[in-house]
């Protein structure tokens, strides 16, 4: 699951990355926004259940709506015994 | 008057704020641990500052989900007046209880410096004590104190009189240079619609003997225990 800011909240740390960046000569990077990534091991019968509770917890834990979008991405894979 | 603490694993001006109510103010106080679901007929409740959870994954955010928050939810949808400061006011915004949301300080550093803020609003809990327009000293202590909310809700905010208190000089006079960390409007606190839950970044119960630096914060306490005997 990828977290990132709304694009229009202004995003201090992204901003310092891409000064950072000026300075080290990488003149041709636009704009960094600065994120976070969850790896959510989910025991599910299916990947659509998985992407319901996987989206069910980013709306109500780790991602404030209010300011933050997200995107999930699911692996499915099968176990031993299904 | 009863004020009730609540304590989260990792508050830590959870004894400043007892301080405050029960030794500067001689109020009855009680702390409330966060897994406990009862706040023993409290008058007032009050969530303190500190890094409830190390402020992991976002401040405020597991706090808002504990036990206790429950029925601090009950009390203030049945009009109990609710004070967050700090870390308080960032849990009230996890749980939905006030409006926006916390963003890192726009210059990324902690901040640790004294601020004035004005009065905006005396018709609360916590302000009605202070004459409108009052220029308060009090101490700031955050690294996630820039409020955000998108401009229609900041416009009904304004609109609503839901600011409460502003960042400005000690002439009262707000401007970019005396916003310490970035917020829309030079926020500083804001009510519910209700006008019984306030959230201040700033914090008052740090500013309520002049021997610390300001006794500016006192109103807000006295504001609480004068909302009750009226």
């Amino acid at each position: 699951m990828f977290v990132t800011l709304k694009p229009s909240v202004f995003d201090p740390q992204g901003q310092t990355i891409l000064d950072a960046l000026s300075s080290l000569g990488y003149e041709s990077v636009r704009d960094v926004r600065q994120g976070k990534f969850f790896e959510l091991d989910v025991v599910a019968d299916s990947a659509q259940e998985a992407m319901t509770i996987s989206t069910e917890i980013a709306d109500k834990l780790l991602a404030n709506t209010v300011i933050e979008g997200y995107r999930v991405e699911v692996d499915a894979k099968r176990e031993e015994g299904d | 008057m009863k004020f009730a603490i609540i304590e989260f694993p990792g508050s830590n001006c959870d004894h400043d704020a007892y301080h405050a109510v029960r030794h500067v103010l001689g109020q009855q106080a009680d702390f409330i641990w966060h897994k406990d679901t009862d706040l023993r007929g409290a008058d007032t409740v009050v969530l303190p500052g500190g890094f409830s959870y190390g402020d992991y994954l976002r401040t405020g955010a597991i706090a808002s989900f504990s036990p206790v928050m429950d029925k601090v939810r009950e009390f203030a949808a049945a009009g109990g007046p609710v004070i967050g400061i700090c870390n308080g006011f960032q849990i009230l915004l996890e749980a939905g209880l006030l409006d926006g949301a916390l963003l890192r300080n726009r210059r990324l550093k902690f901040l640790c410096q004294d601020v004035h803020v004005r009065v905006e609003a005396t018709d609360t809990p916590f302000t009605a004590s202070a004459e409108l327009g009052q220029v308060l000293k009090l101490p700031i202590a955050h690294r996630e104190g820039n409020y955000h909310v998108v401009p229609e809700r900041l416009a009904d905010l304004e609109a609503n009189r839901q600011v409460i208190f502003r960042y400005c000089d000690s002439a009262g006079l707000t401007s970019d240079s005396v916003n310490p960390n970035g917020s829309v409007g030079s926020i500083a606190g804001i009510c519910n619609l209700r006008r019984n839950v306030v959230g201040l970044m700033p914090h008052p119960e740090r500013a309520c003997e002049s021997l610390l630096g300001s006794d500016d914060g006192r109103v807000v306490f006295e504001s609480a225990v004068a909302a009750l005997v009226a």
